[in-house]
């Protein structure tokens, strides 16, 4: 049995990415080594998505993947709670302050809808944020948040009714190549014919690589976040507060549709490796952080924490498009963690590109996320 | 309702005083549960679940599943795991709750971290005898529980113990002996007990996070962890299986036994296990009428001494008969059972359905393992000990809870061994229900004499243990075969074997005053009935054998609560007399309607998931657990798949799966849900 493309990976970017490619007529097979769609990374996040980013390709992206969430449930009848809330980064110091205002100016000259709010303005949006010390912050309406879960399952829904095979439990082992053009991908239980290879495999984007004698600059880093119980609505956007803290870099977290308040910190340093197992250190740490800025989570009880990776790039930004040196293989590859908020456009992008549909626009994304770039940039706001 | 009086327990009750629900006053008593101070005032509907509005109470009453969630001073808090105190407001939670509101000024601690040899998590009778091994060793212990008094599930045990007197106090009651290990648990200069002190999770880097006295959160890092933390009661699926009024067992004996709350009126257990067996008789034993018992198998799992006690207070089981659904609209009503053939299907036209106000599960259990899966996959070195090991009896507990103790002082270098005996006994005390022998008749001749009721190898000793002229015989080598009579010399007479058999499977017959009406002697758990009124008789399964007259009620020193009642009855029926009868028989009403296992019965308590949805997905050929959960939400909730794993696994069998292809949940933190405040390290979050 022969496809036109296999994709590796069914999580937040391979199962869209299989929907778009299947709908525009490819067949498709789909290659996880885990039991079901979504379990390595994509059922770690927490689903927050947002254009407000500082560099265009990821910007376009965003605003993509934001307008066909708020088209979902309509377009395609999966309801996977997409709720527009906004994303608010708050200052609570002058550096902050400085950094996000510079950002504002920078992220508008895109286009963005996002401004910057004195301290009433930002306590009108979220009255519980605490008001001691507060500067302002940053909102933008349009951002949002969804389930990662329900994201994940409804491609994978929507991929199989347009025709895509999955193939789960089952992992790739290589990937043939015969006068540097892919033949086959084979697999611990058979071999797949195909002229086409994408790499979707997120935190292990780099050892399919290798298969290849290719060295993917794709490094897992992993990242601790919890959720509590469901509490009646009382929280709107995404909080995200960009003071470092001891031992993270950053916190952020919302409540979801659902009414839970899921939350997150980025490591500083970082921890790298595929190390998931659950640690001490996360729950004060977060806490802390997380209180301080909404005081009002205190006294909601945690109900369970986790840890996901999120495969890092040199200089933060997704590597998507043809790699050179082998025919017919593709990657999308080192999301940096923003493989839902990215993956849905990215999905649509391949597509355009594999059957050669590329539309104004398309050029510098392809360009800039080129995953043979140099990577030497460093995006301002990752 | 309270209980007032209970023919084991003493009820004494300290000054009540007020508090509220929804606005309206009541009575509570210090260091009762908001759970049972609501039964206790006929409170049964605790709130309605945010997502279909459906009725929710107490299921667990164990802190292990979310249903008994209420607002208490404006908090959510667990009504079975939380003390009610004076002036409280209890508030349903209608819906999801409103964030409380924080404290004015933020202070936030550090985290404080305690450093101990041996963590013992649970404190019930598997880790109370580690900790004393251990204590008696001289290690440095820590033993943490969540409830506010130590001894576990031997807190709801009234019934007399199984088991070797010599290794684990057999014959002694089991609140008895949570006091006797309470009290030298807590002599032990090298033991550190918290109380109300639940283990929250086993983390990578080898420190175990415990909310002590349920308010700071600390990191204990201990060399070795002990865990016993007993077991969590598995559920069933029928329609009507989360009304109010569907208990587990456990719960049921938790606020009868240990609260002395009535919750029921009328009762019926699914389930002929031990545990199904001794809940039945438990609520008699609280003036609780038991409607009925039906097991699945063919016959009733448990000892059958205590299937034969119930039987003979004339509770009727019925065996190959399974619920098909509980009835009710805000509480549970009526129960339909049916009898089920060689594959459990029920049979057609077998519908019985019985009026009742509560439905006990007693269908196993399984062991609360988690911790001690973690430790293992985290490099500490780890027991576990009791049910969180293998699901026994309590007898067990102990002696495994013993060698667990010592295996930790050993991973620790003391030197210390394990007499080889106390695995061999280990064993023998986890042996199920075995064969059932003949019942060896008495010799003839003897003018007084036992007859031992009990023919199946369970282990059990305290009959031969208890005669003092050594004439009851149960090999010391295997204590599980059933006890011989042997009138090596002239038995006495003095009833102690009676009084004290556990399965009240011994009486004593006496012809020495009158050889046409012997005076038999039956061992009697209730309320005596006065002397010289008559009674019926009853041989050991329940059999109407006629009517006798209450000659004395004698009480033996030392046994605690068991009376002897002595009876005449005719000669020809001395033999065959087990006990006495109080309860009238009830006969089935006529069925409602029922149909097949059903869609609608709700797997997940928690996100009120249906079985027809998750059975949708399996058809789908859904074989990962985590994809189910991302889907439904099944196992999200606030008990994290505790309740609604085994039965999303029961689906895929019925669905014809093999277990081996399904995946899964994967098991992460935390064990229960704390206030994010006391991870800041907040007094007051």
């Amino acid at each position: 049995m022969s496809y036109d493309i296999v994709v590796i990976g069914a999580g937040s970017v391979g199962t869209p990415a299989a929907f778009y490619l299947a709908r525009e007529g490819l067949k498709v097979l789909v290659i996880d080594r885990l039991p079901s769609p979504g379990q390595g990374s994509n059922k770690a996040a927490i689903g927050g998505v947002r254009a407000t980013h500082s560099d265009p390709a990821k910007i376009r992206l965003g605003l993509r993947t934001i307008e066909i969430l708020s088209r979902f449930s309509e377009e395609f009848g999966h309801d996977v709670e997409w709720r527009p809330g906004g994303y608010v980064f708050v200052a609570y110091r002058p550096e902050e302050e400085k950094t996000l205002r510079e950002l504002v100016h920078l992220q508008r000259s895109f286009g963005l809808n996002i401004r910057w709010c004195d301290a009433d303005e930002l306590l009108r949006i979220v009255p519980d944020l605490n008001p001691k010390d507060l500067r302002g912050g940053t909102y933008s309406p349009d951002d949002g948040h969804c389930s990662p879960l329900l994201l994940c399952h409804a491609y994978y829904e929507l991929a199989k009714k347009a025709g895509a095979e999955f193939h789960f439990s089952e992992e790739v082992l290589a990937i043939e190549v015969r006068a540097g053009r892919v033949t086959a991908v084979r697999t611990d239980k058979g071999r797949y014919p195909t002229k086409l290879v994408l790499n979707a495999a997120g935190a292990w984007a780099a050892k399919i690589g290798k298969l290849l004698g290719l060295d993917h600059p794709v490094y897992p880093d992993c990242h601790e976040a919890g959720i509590t119980e469901p509490v009646a609505h009382f929280l709107d956007p995404m909080i995200v507060d960009i003071r470092p803290g001891p031992g993270s870099a950053n916190c952020y977290f919302h409540q979801l549709a659902t009414g839970q308040i899921a939350f997150c910190i980025t490591p500083d340093p970082p921890i790298l490796g595929e190390d998931r197992r659950e640690t001490s250190v996360f729950l004060p740490q977060v806490a802390k952080r997380i209180i301080q800025v909404v005081p009002r989570l205190s006294g909601i009880r945690v109900r369970r924490t986790w840890r996901g990776l999120y495969p890092m790039t040199p200089d933060g930004l997704p590597m998507v498009g043809w790699m050179e040196g082998v025919h017919g293989y593709l990657v999308a590859i080192g999301l940096c963690g923003q493989g839902v908020m990215l993956g849905p456009a990215v999905g649509e992008l391949l597509a355009r590109l594999v059957t050669e549909k590329l539309q104004p626009g398309d050029g510098l994304v392809l360009e800039n996320l080129s995953p043979n770039r140099s990577f030497q940039a460093q995006e301002v706001l990752r | 309702m309270r209980i007032e009086k209970h023919p084991i327990l003493e009820v004494r009750r300290p000054e009540p005083f007020a508090f509220f629900f929804q606005e309206r006053e009541l009575l509570g008593y210090p260091g009762e549960t908001i759970a049972s101070a609501l039964f206790a005032n006929g409170i049964r509907i605790f709130g309605r679940h945010h997502k279909d509005g459906s009725p929710q109470g107490i299921f667990c009453a164990n802190g292990q599943c979310a249903q008994c969630l209420v607002l208490a001073n404006g908090r959510p808090v667990k009504a079975c795991m939380t003390l009610v105190e004076p002036g409280m407001h209890v508030a349903p939670i209608d819906g999801l709750p409103q964030p409380p509101h924080p404290p004015g000024h933020l202070e936030f601690r550090e985290i404080e971290e305690v450093e101990t040899e041996v963590l013992v998590i649970g404190g019930g009778p598997a880790g109370m005898s580690a900790a004393l091994e251990l204590g008696k060793l001289g290690v440095k212990t820590l033993l943490v529980d969540d409830k506010h008094r130590l001894g576990g599930k031997l807190l709801l045990q009234t019934h007399r113990f199984f088991g070797s007197r010599e290794a684990v106090f057999a014959g002694t009651r089991g609140i008895v002996i949570a006091q006797k290990l309470a009290s030298e648990v807590q002599a032990q200069k090298s033991v550190e007990v918290w109380l109300n002190s639940p283990a929250l999770a086993v983390f990578s880097d080898k420190k175990v996070g415990v909310l002590k006295e349920g308010r700071r959160y600390v990191l204990v890092r201990p060399k070795v962890l002990v865990v016993a933390t007993g077991a969590r009661e598995r559920s069933l699926l029928f329609p009507g299986n989360t009304l109010p009024g569907v208990y587990g067992a456990g719960a049921f004996q938790t606020l009868v036994n240990r609260d002395l709350v009535r919750p029921a009126e009328k009762l019926f257990v699914v389930g002929g296990g031990n545990v199904g067996l001794i809940a039945a008789y438990h609520a008699l034993q609280a003036g609780i009428e038991v409607v009925g018992l039906c097991e699945a198998l063919p016959e009733c799992t448990g000892y059958k001494v205590h299937k034969d006690k119930l039987l003979r207070l004339g509770v009727p089981i019925y065996t190959s008969h399974t619920v098909l659904a509980a009835h009710g609209k805000e509480h549970v009503e009526a129960i339909t059972i049916a009898q089920v053939d060689e594959h459990f299907r029920p049979i057609q036209g077998t519908e019985k359905t019985f009026a009742c106000d509560t439905i006990l599960i007693a269908v196993g259990l399984d062991p609360v393992d988690e911790f001690y899966r973690k430790a293992r996959e985290f490099g500490i070195p780890a027991f576990a000990a009791g049910d969180a090991q293998e699901i026994a009896e309590a007898s067990a507990a102990i002696f495994t809870g013993r060698i667990a103790g010592r295996k930790a002082a050993q991973a620790l270098g003391y030197a210390v061994e394990i007499p080889p005996a106390w695995e061999k006994t280990a064993e023998i005390l986890k042996s199920k229900a075995g064969k059932i022998h003949a019942v060896p008749k008495p010799p003839a001749g003897l003018a007084v004499f036992p007859v031992i009721h009990c023919a199946q190898e369970i282990p059990c000793n305290p009959c031969s243990s208890m005669c003092p002229l050594g004439l009851i015989e149960v090999p010391k080598e295997d204590i599980r075969l059933p006890p011989r009579f042997v009138p090596k010399r002239e038995c006495a007479g003095c009833g102690r074997c009676v009084a004290f058999c556990p399965g009240l499977a011994i009486t004593l017959v006496d012809f020495r005053k009158d050889l046409e009406y012997p005076v038999v002697t039956v061992p009697w758990e209730f309320e005596p009935p006065p002397v010289g009124t008559e009674v019926f008789l009853v041989d050991r399964e329940g059999a109407d054998l006629g009517r006798a007259k209450v000659l004395e009620v004698a009480h033996i020193p030392g046994a605690d609560h068991t009376a002897l009642l002595r009876l005449s009855v005719p000669k020809d029926l001395a033999l065959k007399v087990a006990g006495i009868r109080v309860k009238k028989r009830v006969l089935p009403e006529v069925p409602k309607e029922v149909g097949p296992i059903p869609d609608e019965a709700i797997v997940c308590r928690c996100e009120r998931v249906r079985a027809g949805e998750i059975r949708a997905l399996i058809r789908q050929g859904v074989r990962d657990l985590n994809e189910i959960k991302a889907v439904t939400r099944a196992g999200m909730g606030a008990c994290g798949g505790k309740t609604c794993r085994n039965l999303i696994l029961r689906l895929f069998r019925e669905e014809g799966v093999p277990l081996e292809e399904v995946t899964d949940f994967v098991s992460r933190p935390l064990f229960m849900e704390v206030p994010l405040g006391i991870f800041a390290g907040m007094e007051e979050p």
